[in-house]
C-alpha cells in the first residue's frame, strides 16, 4: 500500500462520527465559542448548559477521538495532565497505591510526588517492561496501574496484554498513556487496557498548535466519573482548542504514515554512522522489543532516540548546531524536534535511574517531522561534523569519543 | 427597544439546535446539501454564512436599514458601493474625505472612466453647483475626517435624490449609536468597522447598511460576485465588540470633549477641531441629525514640527492610523491617515499640515489631558 493511499482509519478520522444536527449542514463543525446555552424552559436545555460541563464543539471532538479508539466519546481536558490529574482524582482515595511505569513523563511523577502524595495516595514507579516487577509491585490498596509504551525517552516498551492479564487477575484498573502511538498505531482498548490516555497536543493535533488530553473508555461508570470529576475541577478543554483539534485529526492517518517512513529512514542512517553508539527505534532489527513491538504495534512510531558517541557537552553543543531541526520539548507536530534529556526533561531523575533507562550523556531523542528526510539527515551530518563527529572525522581518527571541534 | 437594549438582544443563533448564548462560528467553507438539486439556506461562505447572517441582521436594525453586508475591510465595503456604478458616472464628493477614499474615486474609479468632483459639501450651493445628469452618486462623511466639519445630510440628501443620485454617508465617525445616515435620507451607510463598531483594534472589517430592497439586492450580487465578505471569525470578534459599543463611546465621548476644553484654553493650540465645543451654525445642524459629537478632534498648534514633537512625547496616546479604539490613538493625517490622497488634490483641501488628530480611549481623562498637558508644555519650552 501506498503510504499516501488512504486506509479505513483515515475516513473514521475524517467522519468520526459525528453529526451536527442543525438546518445550516455546516461541512465543517462550528465553533461554539460560548460560555453558556439558553434553556427553553426551567430545566429544559438542549443537552448543553454551561461550557465547563459540555460544549458542543468539544463534544464534537469526543466524538471523533471515541470513533478512533473504539471506545465511549472521549473525554477531553486542557491539557495532557488535566487529562491524568482527572484520571487520578476519579480513582485514587486516601490510603490507596499506584504502579507507574518509570519511563513515563516527568510531569506524571510530579503529578504524585507534589501533589497526590499531600493526599495520602502513594505510588511506585517500576520498570513496567518486565511484567513481574509490576506483580511485585502490588498491595492490597493497588487500585490503578498507569503505563506508558512505548516509553520515553528510550522507546523502552511495555507489553500491555501482559500487563493486562495481570491488573485483571487483582481487580485493578490498567491505563495506558498512548500518546507516542495514537490509537491508530496501538489499540490500548483492544490489548485489554480499561483507559486510554493522550495527550492531544502531540500527533493528535499535530500542528504544535493547541494543548489538551482525554481519557477513552468503554465503560459507561468510568466515562460517567471521569465527566463529574471534570465539571468539578473545571479541567474541560476549550472550544477553540477542541475546533482545532478536530481540524488536524482529519490528516492524522496520513501524517502518521509519513512520520514513520521518516522515522525509519533516519534511524537506519543513524545506525549506519560511526559517531553513533546506538539507535532506539522500534522499526529497526536492532531493537530489543522487536517482536513485542511487531505484535502490539502495527507501525513503529515517529519518535526515535539515539546515542552519540560524546559527551553530555560535545552533545549539547550538537544539539545547538542544528539548523532546520528544532530544539524544543513536546512531539507529534510537522516540525522536527531534537532534545537531549540528560540536560533537559531527565535533568531531575536521579542518575542511577537516569543509567537503567539508558539515558546516557550522549541521548539525543528526536521527533521525526515531515520534512524530506534528507534535508533532515544533512543537518543532522552537518551538526555531527561541526563537533568532529563527522563521517570523515569519526572513521579516519577512530575516535571512541567525539570531540569539539577546535 | 432603546439603542442600549437592541445591542445585546437580538437573535444570536436562529435554527441552532443547542441555543447557545454566544452566535457559533461557522468557521466553514462550504456547506452540506440534503438534495443534489437544491441548496439549503447555506451553500458557500462566500454567498453566506450563518455567523455572517447573524451580524448583518443585526447591524442591518441597529442602522435603520432593511439589510446590511460585512466585508473584509471598510475599503472593501466602499468599492462594492463604488462598483454599483458604469463608466460615464460621475461622484460628487466631499472635499475632506478619508485618504483611502479618495485614492479609490481619483486613482481607480477615474480609469474605470468614472469621473470624480471634490465639494466643500458644508457649502450646499457648491453641492448643487457640482450635481449634473451624470451624478450618480453623492458621497460624505459627516463629521469629516479630519476637520471635523458638518454637512447637512437631510439637505444632501434631497439635492441627491432630486438628480436621481444615490447618497452614500461613511458613518465611521458616528456609529449607529450617535448617528443614523438612512433615516436622515441617505440610501447606503458605509462604515469602517475596523472603528467603533468593533472597538478593540482586533478586526478589519467594513459594513455596507441599506434600506431600499431592490439595492440590497444589487450590494448583495456584489459581496457575493466579488467575494469580499467578512469571514466568520472576524464577525464573531466584531459581534463581540459591538455589544459594548454605547459604553466605550460613552466613555470616549466624554474624555473626548475633556481633551477639547483642556485644548482650547492651552496656549501652544491655535485651533480645536470638534463639533462639541462651539455654537456655530454647523454645530447646530450637527445637533440636529446626531446625538452626540463622538471621540474624534484634532487641533493644530502652529507648526508641523511642533506638532511632530507633541505626538512623539505623549506616553497615553499611541501613534497610529485608525481611531474609534479603546485605546487613545494620535496621528498627523497629513503624513498618516490621508498621506494617500493624491498630491494635486491634496493641494487643493486646506488640510493644515500641522494637524493632529486625537481619537480618545476609555482611559481615566486625568490621565490623558496630564500626559497632553507635559507634551504641550515641552513644546512650549522648545519653541518658545
Amino acid at each position: 500500500m501506498s503510504p499516501y493511499c488512504s486506509s479505513p482509519e483515515s475516513t473514521v478520522a475524517i467522519h468520526g462520527g459525528r453529526t451536527l444536527d442543525s438546518d445550516a449542514s455546516s461541512i465543517v463543525f462550528p465553533l461554539y465559542q460560548t460560555g453558556n446555552f439558553v434553556h427553553e424552559a426551567v430545566g429544559v436545555d438542549q443537552g448543553f448548559s454551561y461550557s465547563r460541563v459540555s460544549n458542543p464543539t468539544v463534544d464534537a471532538l469526543e466524538q471523533a477521538l471515541g470513533a478512533l479508539e473504539n471506545s465511549l466519546p472521549a473525554v477531553c481536558f486542557r491539557s495532557g495532565m488535566a487529562a491524568l490529574t482527572t484520571l487520578f482524582l476519579s480513582i485514587l482515595k486516601a490510603g490507596d497505591h499506584a504502579i507507574i511505569s518509570e519511563v513515563v513523563y516527568g510531569g506524571t511523577r510530579r503529578l504524585f510526588d507534589e501533589l497526590l502524595c499531600n493526599l495520602g495516595i502513594t505510588s511506585s514507579f517500576v520498570d513496567s517492561s518486565d511484567p513481574e516487577c509490576i506483580e511485585r509491585a502490588i498491595t492490597p490498596r493497588t487500585r490503578i496501574i498507569l503505563v506508558e509504551t512505548p516509553g520515553n525517552p528510550t522507546l523502552r516498551l511495555t507489553d500491555i496484554a501482559a500487563v493486562a492479564s495481570i491488573a485483571k487477575r487483582h481487580s485493578i484498573l490498567l491505563t495506558v498513556d498512548n500518546t507516542f502511538l495514537t490509537p491508530l498505531l496501538q489499540e490500548p482498548l483492544e490489548l485489554g487496557a480499561d483507559v486510554s490516555v493522550l495527550s492531544t497536543t502531540k500527533y493528535i493535533d499535530g500542528h504544535n498548535s493547541t494543548v489538551g488530553g482525554s481519557l477513552a473508555s468503554r465503560s459507561e461508570a468510568l466515562n460517567e466519573r471521569f465527566r463529574l470529576v471534570r465539571k468539578t475541577i473545571g479541567a474541560i478543554q476549550a472550544p477553540f482548542e477542541a475546533w482545532l483539534t478536530l481540524r488536524g485529526l482529519g490528516t492524522l492517518p496520513m501524517r502518521l504514515r509519513l512520520h514513520c517512513a521518516n522515522a525509519l529512514e533516519i534511524a537506519r542512517w543513524l545506525e549506519a554512522h560511526p559517531a553513533v553508539a546506538r539507535v532506539f527505534y522500534p522499526g529497526l532489527d536492532s531493537f530489543p522489543q522487536k517482536a513485542l513491538a511487531d505484535r502490539q504495534q502495527s507501525e513503529p512510531g515517529g519518535m526515535l532516540a539515539f546515542e552519540l558517541k560524546a559527551s553530555s557537552e560535545t552533545a549539547v553543543q550538537v544539539a545547538n548546531k542544528l539548523k532546520l531541526c528544532r530544539r524544543a520539548e513536546s512531539l507529534g507536530g510537522l516540525e522536527t524536534l531534537v532534545t537531549h534529556p540528560a540536560t533537559t526533561t531527565h535533568a531531575d531523575v536521579e542518575p542511577e535511574i537516569r543509567e537503567r533507562l539508558g539515558i546516557t550523556p550522549g541521548l539525543m531523542r528526536i521527533s521525526v517531522g515531515l520534512e524530506c528526510p534528507t534535508d533532515i539527515i544533512a543537518d543532522l551530518e552537518q551538526a555531527f561534523t561541526n563537533f568532529g563527529c563527522g563521517r570523515e572525522q569519526t572513521t579516519r581518527g577512530n575516535h571512541e569519543v567525539c570531540q569539539p571541534a577546535r | 427597544m432603546k439603542f442600549a437594549s437592541q445591542l445585546v438582544n437580538f437573535d444570536a443563533c436562529p435554527g441552532d439546535p443547542y441555543r447557545p448564548v454566544v452566535t457559533p462560528i461557522y468557521q466553514t467553507a462550504t456547506f452540506q446539501q440534503q438534495e443534489a438539486d437544491r441548496f439549503g439556506e447555506y451553500d458557500y461562505s462566500r454567498s453566506g454564512n450563518p455567523t455572517r447572517s447573524v451580524l448583518e441582521h443585526h447591524l442591518a436594525v441597529l442602522e435603520h436599514g432593511t439589510r446590511a453586508f460585512c466585508f473584509s475591510s471598510g475599503m472593501a465595503a466602499i468599492s462594492t458601493v463604488a462598483a454599483l456604478l458604469q463608466p460615464g458616472d460621475q461622484i460628487v464628493a466631499d472635499g475632506d474625505l478619508y485618504g483611502g477614499t479618495c485614492r479609490l474615486f481619483s486613482r481607480i474609479l477615474t480609469n474605470q472612466g468614472i469621473t470624480v468632483r471634490y465639494v466643500d459639501m458644508s457649502d450646499l450651493e457648491q453641492v448643487t453647483a457640482a450635481l449634473s445628469a451624470k451624478t450618480r452618486l453623492v458621497y460624505a462623511e459627516s463629521p469629516t475626517n479630519p476637520l471635523l466639519r458638518v454637512i447637512d445630510l437631510p439637505s444632501v440628501a434631497k439635492l441627491a435624490h432630486a438628480h436621481g443620485a444615490l447618497f452614500c454617508v461613511d458613518n465611521s465617525l458616528m456609529s449607529p449609536y450617535l448617528q443614523n445616515p438612512l433615516a436622515l435620507g441617505a440610501d447606503l451607510v458605509v462604515h469602517s468597522a475596523t472603528k467603533f463598531l468593533c472597538g478593540h483594534s482586533d478586526v478589519t472589517g467594513g459594513v455596507i447598511v441599506v434600506k431600499d430592497e431592490e439595492l440590497a439586492e444589487r450590494v448583495y450580487f456584489l459581496q457575493n460576485a466579488q467575494g469580499n465578505a467578512l469571514g466568520p471569525f472576524d464577525c464573531y470578534l466584531l459581534m463581540r465588540g459591538l455589544k459594548t459599543l454605547k459604553l466605550r463611546l460613552d466613555a470616549q465621548q466624554t474624555n473626548a470633549r475633556a481633551i477639547a476644553e483642556f485644548l482650547c484654553q492651552h496656549p501652544r493650540v491655535r485651533e480645536v477641531y470638534y463639533p462639541g465645543i462651539s455654537d456655530s451654525p454647523a454645530s447646530a445642524i450637527h445637533h440636529q441629525q446626531a446625538r452626540g459629537t463622538g471621540a474624534v478632534l484634532a487641533f493644530t498648534t502652529g507648526s508641523k514640527e511642533t506638532s511632530k514633537h507633541i505626538v512623539e512625547r505623549l506616553r497615553m496616546f499611541r501613534i497610529a492610523v485608525s481611531f474609534g479604539s479603546v485605546n487613545s490613538t494620535i496621528s498627523i493625517p497629513g503624513f498618516m491617515s490621508h498621506a494617500s490622497v493624491p498630491a494635486e488634490i491634496r493641494a487643493t483641501r486646506q488640510l493644515p499640515e500641522d494637524l493632529v488628530r486625537v481619537s480618545a480611549g476609555i482611559e481615566d481623562a486625568d490621565d490623558l489631558i496630564a500626559d497632553l498637558d507635559r507634551a504641550l508644555s515641552q513644546a512650549l519650552l522648545q519653541h518658545a
